[in-house]
């Protein structure tokens, strides 16, 4: 039997990750520094552990409602709005999902028909365009550039509109380039998809992890696009606990929509995941009740690693913009006349230093390599050091 | 707000002006000054290590006392409090709300040691009523640091 043929047609479409080559690789050296992950270099605060085990012991281990526990619904529309600026009622517009991963599967599998065309911004998060295809949509990429702080700019979006156009996906600050959006390019990208009723999801997993002057030891200023006039009824908000709480494995986060568009996601929900763990959910409880100081403490800790990164990227003359947000810094490295890709495998091999290609993050991505700072000091530094003498080699 | 410059140091007072500098996003010099001027005012008091001793080997002893006083006139308890944080003895002094007045922290080389800087030094200062002394069995956390430290989950080294 040829299994490879049993496998769906518009799954083998979508090409082998990336980012697992790589990782295969790194995994298979001792020592490596890596700059590669995806994740705050904090274990959860202890509050948050503790509210978790604390669940446990007094035996909170059944399923909950599909929707997510009330009490985590009604803590997470009071925050939203504090956050955004946005009301979402914990009754019927406020979905708890495994991660914004699974949120953002929902949404594509709720509303997207065969051949729909879902419109991104490259370089992105490695899930939106397989995302788009497993729904039998059909991606759109829109390069965002280094010219533009990789912002993306309404003029982009509207030359990629066409009739077949239904989803915008955005998501800033954006993994993999630490950008942030102008708030009059966003006004403008809300008046395109107003004007072209389009459906905005907006995948705000960074909001808190903004830096907002020079230093970044003030918070940035986080618009959400939901939060703009005439914008709430046609966005899905997507947020949770990863990453400004140091929560990955927790595997929470949540869809803020209108009820129609809950509705649905919930359906899909309810049949494949039935509800998020419980156990998480607890220790999201807490982490909105009492996560304020922690949150901030480790925002400024990743502002200042932020500040080291960009003075040792000047020292060392790899061109590098100054990212507005999340934990990545997205050198630009296309003077040495290698692919990402080569440069990254080099680096590794030659300094034992892993910085994932750019190019794992769509082909926009190419020329760049993503460094994630949420690392300890002493190891930013050698490994800036190492990237020094690396890049001198190859001059 | 803390000042960040503080802030830092008080996590970790090893940082150096050009650290400082360049975590914060600052002038190196505009760091150095404002530094001396901490310590000129007397808003940093000192810096050092935090040692676990159970690890050092020279098992010293630390006890917390209770003290209760008789405030004087004047003075209040300043004066009394002052006169008892000049012993090299006593590393912290508190006044305290509650049930006694004073919280003392004394280390010494023995028991004895500290038994007697209580009874010789301490309860015969006058305005002294009555000490409790509580000596220190093992230490689980001091100042911010926990004396020992479990093994962290591993993150995997790449990561979308």
């Amino acid at each position: 039997m040829n299994l490879e043929n049993s496998i769906a047609e518009h799954l083998r479409a979508i090409p082998r990750s990336g980012i697992r080559d790589f990782f295969e690789l790194v995994q298979g050296r001792d020592d490596v520094i890596s700059l590669g992950v995806g994740e705050p270099d904090y274990s959860t605060p202890w509050h948050i552990r503790e509210a978790a085990i604390y669940s446990l012991e007094k035996g909170e281990t059944s399923y909950t409602s599909n929707f997510g526990l009330m009490t985590l619904r009604r803590e997470i529309s009071n925050y939203v709005e504090d956050q955004f600026d946005v009301q979402y009622s914990p009754d019927d517009e406020i979905l708890v999902t495994v991660g914004v991963s699974e949120a953002l599967d929902l949404a594509f599998r709720a509303l997207l028909n065969p051949g729909d065309e879902v419109i991104f911004h490259q370089p992105c998060y490695v899930s939106y365009h397989p995302g788009i295809v497993m729904a039998r949509g059909v991606g759109i990429a829109i390069e965002t550039k280094a010219e533009d702080k990789f912002a993306l700019m309404a003029d982009d979006v509207e030359k990629h509109i066409t009739d077949k156009t239904k989803i915008l996906v955005i998501n800033f600050p954006t993994n993999p380039t630490g950008a942030v959006e102008p708030v009059e390019e966003l006004e403008k990208i809300a008046a395109l998809a107003i004007k072209h009723n389009l459906i905005v999801i907006s995948d705000e997993i960074y909001s808190e992890l903004t830096y907002g002057d020079d230093e970044g030891m003030q918070r940035g200023e986080h618009v959400s696009i939901a939060s703009l006039p005439g914008m709430k009824e046609r966005t899905i908000l997507l947020h949770g606990f990863s990453k400004a709480f140091a929560m990955t494995g927790f595997r929470l986060g949540y869809a803020c929509a209108p009820p129609i568009l809950t509705e649905a996601m919930m359906k899909i929900h309810q049949y494949a995941m039935l509800c998020a763990p419980i156990t998480s959910q607890a220790a999201a409880v807490e982490a909105l009740q009492n996560g304020a100081g922690p949150v901030e403490e480790m925002r400024q800790s990743y502002a200042m690693r932020r500040n080291l990164m960009l003075n040792r990227f000047e020292k060392i003359g790899v061109p590098c913009f100054s990212p507005g947000g999340a934990f990545y810094m997205f050198p630009d490295v296309r003077e040495f006349g290698l692919s990402s890709s080569e440069f990254a495998f080099k680096f590794l091999e030659q300094e034992n230093v892993a910085a994932v290609p750019g190019s794992a993050f769509g082909e926009a991505g190419e020329g760049f390599v993503r460094c994630c700072y949420a690392t300890a000091i002493d190891k930013l530094e050698v490994a800036l050091e190492r990237m020094g003498d690396f890049v001198e080699r190859l001059r | 707000m803390t000042d960040p410059i503080l802030k830092q140091l008080q996590k970790n007072s090893k940082l150096s002006a050009s650290d400082l500098a360049e975590l914060l996003g600052r002038d190196e010099k505009e760091i150095a000054e404002q530094i001396s001027q901490f310590e000129k005012d007397g808003v940093i008091l000192g810096y050092h290590a935090v040692v676990d001793p159970e690890k050092t080997g020279n098992s010293g002893v630390t006890a917390l006392i209770e003290v209760k006083l008789t405030p004087e006139r004047g003075g209040g308890f300043d004066l009394l409090a002052a006169r008892i944080s000049k012993f090299d003895s006593v590393t912290s002094c508190y006044l305290m709300s509650g049930g006694y007045d004073l919280a003392v922290v004394v280390n010494g080389e023995t028991l004895q040691e500290v038994a007697r800087f209580v009874s010789e030094k301490l309860s015969t200062i006058e305005g002294v009523i009555s000490t409790a002394t509580h000596f220190q069995l093992k230490i689980y956390k001091q100042s911010g640091f926990l004396a020992h430290t479990e093994s962290e989950g591993k993150r995997l080294a790449v990561a979308p």
